[in-house]
């Protein structure tokens, strides 16, 4: 569902709406923007039932409901924009709640409380002006060249990625790109440039980077770091002019000091202006250095109209974060519904990741407060400078900015204007500190600052509202939702809660083991063990369950101790892996053979269809590209399998916790468009890593070109082929929770992907927890996917050889199930129907005929064949 | 009267794995377990599923009581008592067993 764009109403929709019902008079309610504070602001009244009093209708010039702005950047990384989209879409589904997307209000008429959009009116009572802010551009000349871009919107970043594509395939050379402006958004852009692969530079006007965040020192440190990554920085330096080459395009920068530098594509990031335009013509009352002045009520100079967001002047001064704009999004809320909410201004605490360097600075990080002292920690070589503002008596903590390692900014912001109880150099040193416990942290203080919600609020989301675990909490409170950086503080809260409730926080398996699936799995490969009853007499309790054995049967088959029938590994297995295929609802079972790649010949295909004929199968192709053949009794599974083996197919692991597919297109060798040989790719990975067990399913997908036939995208490993190699993306998957594949690495030679994807595996086998997939995995490691690229890129906790060792071992021990089952006496025995009837089918067992084949009888029809009515079709019986 | 029928060798059945028998035209689920070498049937039918499937199921145990759990959407049952352990409103109805001479013998009262 979340890859589905949200059906909202455009203005033709509009026009089609029934009428409405009758009823008790509803007010309307218009919001102008359609941005991150809007979405809050109709989230939050919806939470509280106002769309019971209210009808809204919100008017958004961009063609996209609203999205994650402050995540722009990752756009690079996960090219769809639909992955930015906030909330599900349900909340624009709610009737009562309408959103009409790519509509520009032209006017508000304040006299007849009407906006005018399109070209139409719509009467409003209350309106809500959240129409954000401009990125501005620099009085320069020749800014507006063909290749100048700001850095505000989706669009604006797509476009911006699509020019230096182009340019470098045009120049045939690594583009030359800069950024004007070395503030937030602009090392953010020069991160961007960077990752498209542009020589960046970026140029600052003031004496040092981010000048709004840190202090010079910071500033340099940053300097330096940010150089140490190949992007050019120069500071003190106002840009005069942009020339254009002789096509036209924007080629050089031209600096007040004389100097210039050649740039092919040129970003502005030099600060947002409100977009206060509607406001000024409609005659409110607008701030000197712009900004709609509203007071502490978010009200403006007309008694009827609101402003939030970016776009509002408030105490003085316009507030450019996401955190004050949700503040002024909950305080309307609770105005229209009567309430008297103020915005008593706010934390503008950041913590941000900048070309991977973490910057923080949080509370009076400039030491504005009379007699404040600095405790200043740097350390040029590591890159790292902190530093701690603290009151004059040295014991509270004012602020703070921390520059290259971050890790104490989660702690230390709850704690402003209070005392940090002990040296507070003890936070700045490497070693860090013994973080406050989740429970001497007062109830008032602020966790999680983009959605203002309080330590206490977190206990009493445990205490009163019955959460028990972190996603339950997050849900509650919105703790955590946002930015994510409070997240560690925000878990350890509710643990402390929890165990003072009595409420054990259990990682434990089941009841026989006190171990996740990721410790069992290391216990079993450091150990000679190799059997269930050695790990349970050694490291559990009890018997073992329907969660524990099969566990310990993949553990021990993914480190090749043994086939899944062998000895006291056979009741382990789940009736899946048992009896090797797929248990239906009515006691049989389905067959799937293994089709590499979806590649299969005609004789292939004729030896399946005649299999399912003689044994009356019902056939069916999968989305996996292959056929599953439903219907077999368990003692018929040998006889089929003999067949199938005899004529070359092999287990196809459809019932297994392993490698099921390679999907793939058909490639170069066919496709006019296809650049890379995707078949080939697809059969020998499904080769290589056929019967691999592993903590869930695993699918993979190869596509031969962009266009992404093979929806690889969708799959654990998604590969897609590039003119210069493969792309490799992860962590895909559809079902209940469908995920898009995120980029892993780019244009890797055929041997590099696959030793990249034999890592990943094998650190994914060897490290999750039962049944997760690739993504919730990717989520739970610690560093997310660029800890998990690192080790598999990088080897960054040195297991590289161990894993690629692992890997080989099981692709040189591997063997087929089914070929190997059939040559064993002993365990073709398990396939009786019956011990003491080994060959009699299940007696209960009906079917009907639909669409020329068979189906299990439903209850309805069962009564009436079992009655003995004239049975439509017997199913066709199979001589042994 | 209790008649028994003798269903197989205490060999042919794998310690912690299920088999299905025959017993006087009633489908019963036989399992042996490791530990204490105990043998005992339940009935096949899944009362959940209503498919003949629970001598398919993984032996195990829950708090000392041993189990078998449904391979279909994987209720566990105390194999001594029959009780479903996750509703108890619903239970498989459980068969004498005995061995004789080495044989498994399963009891069905006679009519």
């Amino acid at each position: 569902m979340t890859s589905a764009v949200p059906t909202v109403h455009d203005m033709t929709t509009e026009q089609a709406l029934p009428a409405e019902q009758p009823g008790p008079a509803k007010k309307k309610l218009a919001v102008v923007g359609a941005g991150m504070v809007a979405h809050r602001l109709v989230e939050a009244l919806v939470e509280r039932g106002a769309d019971q009093s209210w009808d809204i209708e919100v008017f958004g010039d961009e063609t996209r409901p609203p999205y994650d702005r402050v995540a722009l950047t990752s756009f690079f990384s996960d090219r769809d924009p639909e992955d930015l989209l906030l909330g599900d879409g349900s909340l624009w589904r709610r009737p009562g709640v309408r959103l009409y997307r790519g509509s520009v209000v032209s006017r508000i008429d304040r006299e007849a409380r009407q906006v005018h959009a399109r070209s139409t009116t719509f009467d409003y009572d209350k309106l809500v002006l959240a129409t954000g802010s401009y990125a501005t551009v620099p009085p320069v000349s020749g800014s507006d060249l063909p290749g100048c871009f700001v850095y505000r919107t989706v669009d604006d970043v797509a476009e911006l990625r699509q020019w230096v594509l182009d340019r470098e395939a045009a120049l045939g050379r690594k583009v030359k790109g800069a950024v004007v402006g070395g503030g937030l958004l602009g090392l953010e852009a020069a991160g961007a440039l960077t990752a498209l692969g542009a020589d960046t530079t970026v140029v600052e006007f003031a004496e040092w980077l981010m000048p709004l965040q840190v202090d010079r020192a910071g500033g340099g440190a940053l300097r330096r770091i940010i150089e140490q990554m190949g992007v050019s920085v120069r500071t003190s330096t106002a840009t005069s002019r942009l020339k254009a080459g002789r096509d036209g395009k924007v080629s050089r920068l031209q600096f007040a000091d004389g100097e210039k530098i050649a740039a092919d594509v040129v970003v502005f990031a030099t600060g947002v202006r409100p977009r206060d335009e509607l406001a000024r013509d409609s005659g409110l009352e607008v701030g000197e250095r712009g900004g709609v002045v509203a007071d502490p009520g978010c009200l403006t100079s007309d008694e009827s109209i609101y402003a939030i967001g970016e776009v509002a002047q408030i105490a003085g001064r316009v507030w450019g974060l996401v955190g004050p704009g949700y503040t002024m999004a909950e305080v309307v809320a609770d105005r229209l519904l009567g309430g008297t909410a103020t915005f008593e201004g706010a934390d503008l605490s950041t913590k941000l990741k900048l070309l991977g360097v973490d910057v923080a600075s949080f509370g009076d990080a400039f030491a504005a407060t009379n007699g404040s002292l600095e405790v200043v920690y740097a350390d040029p070589t590591a890159g790292v400078y902190k530093k701690l503002v603290m009151s004059d008596d040295a014991q509270t903590l004012l602020g703070g900015m921390l520059v290259g390692d971050a890790s104490a900014y989660t702690n230390l912001r709850p704690m402003v204007g209070r005392a940090l109880g002990s040296d507070p150099t003890g936070w700045l040193l490497p070693e860090g500190m013994e973080p406050p416990s989740g429970s001497a942290l007062p109830d008032d203080a602020t966790v999680c600052s983009c959605n203002n919600v309080t330590a206490g609020q977190v206990r009493c989301a445990v205490t009163d509202e019955g959460c028990t675990d972190l996603a339950g909490v997050k849900a509650c409170t919105k703790a955590g939702t946002s930015c994510g950086s409070c997240v560690s503080l925000v878990k350890k809260l509710v643990d402390v809660q929890l165990s003072e409730a009595g409420i054990e926080v259990s990682n434990a398996l089941c009841e026989h083991f006190a171990f996740t699936r990721a410790q069992l799995f290391d216990i079993v490969r450091v150990s000679e063990i190799s059997t269930f009853s050695e790990l349970v007499a050694q490291h559990g309790t009890g018997h073992g369950c329907d969660i524990c054995r099969p566990v310990a049967a993949s553990i021990l088959s993914s480190l090749g101790k043994g086939h899944v029938l062998d000895g006291e590994n056979a009741a382990l297995q789940d009736t899946n892996d048992h009896v090797m295929a797929n248990l239906q609802k009515d006691g049989t079972y389905s067959v799937v053979p293994r089709i590499p790649g979806g590649e299969v010949t005609p004789e292939g295909l004729i030896v399946i269809g005649q299999v399912a004929a003689d044994y009356g199968l019902y056939t069916k192709i999968t989305g996996g590209q292959r056929i599953d053949l439903f219907g077999a009794r368990i003692e018929q599974l040998p006889g089929i399998w003999k067949r199938l083996v005899d004529a070359g197919f092999e287990s196809g692991h459809a019932y297994g916790k392993s490698l099921r597919t390679v999907k793939s297109c058909v490639g170069q060798s066919w496709c006019r468009y296809g650049v890379q040989d995707s078949t080939t790719l697809a059969i020998d990975l499904e080769l290589r890593y056929r019967g691999l067990r592993s903590p869930h399913k695993l699918k993979l997908g190869v596509s031969g070109c962009a266009r992404e036939c093979a929806e690889a995208r969708g799959k654990d490993v998604g590969i897609i082929a590039t003119d210069q190699g493969w792309n490799m993306y992860v962590g895909g998957n559809g079902g209940f929770t469908p995920r898009h594949a995120q980029l892993f690495a780019e244009d890797l030679t055929t041997e590099e992907l696959v030793r990249a994807i034999d890592r990943f595996l094998m650190y994914y086998v060897r490290t999750a927890d039962r049944l997760q997939r690739t993504a919730p995995w990717l989520e739970s490691v610690e560093g997310g996917i660029d800890a998990v690229r690192a080790v598999v890129l990088e080897d960054s906790l040195g297991i590289a050889a161990d894993l690629d060792a692992a890997m080989e071992a099981h692709v040189g021990a591997y063997e087929d199930e089914w070929a190997a089952t059939l040559a064993d006496e002993k365990k073709l025995q398990r396939f009786a129907s019956f011990v003491n009837a080994p060959e009699t089918p299940d007696p209960d067992l009906v079917y009907v005929e639909e669409r020329g084949q068979r189906r299990p009888a439903d209850e309805a029809e069962r009564a009436v064949l079992i009655a003995g009515a004239s049975l439509p079709v017997r199913p066709k019986e199979v001589l042994a | 009267m209790t008649t028994w029928t003798r269903v197989c060798a205490v060999d042919d059945l794998v310690p912690d794995r299920g088999a299905a028998a025959l017993v006087d035209g009633h489908q019963v689920a036989i399992f042996r377990l490791s530990d204490s070498g105990a043998i005992h049937a339940v009935d096949h039918l899944d009362p959940f599923s209503h498919a003949n499937v629970m001598a398919r199921g993984l032996v195990g145990s829950r708090l000392g009581t041993p189990t078998v759990a449904s391979p279909m959407h994987k209720q566990s049952f105390d194999l001594v008592t029959g009780q479903c352990l996750d509703d108890p409103a619903v239970s498989l109805q459980v068969w004498p067993t005995r061995v004789a001479d080495g044989w498994v013998e399963v009891g069905s009262a006679a009519a």
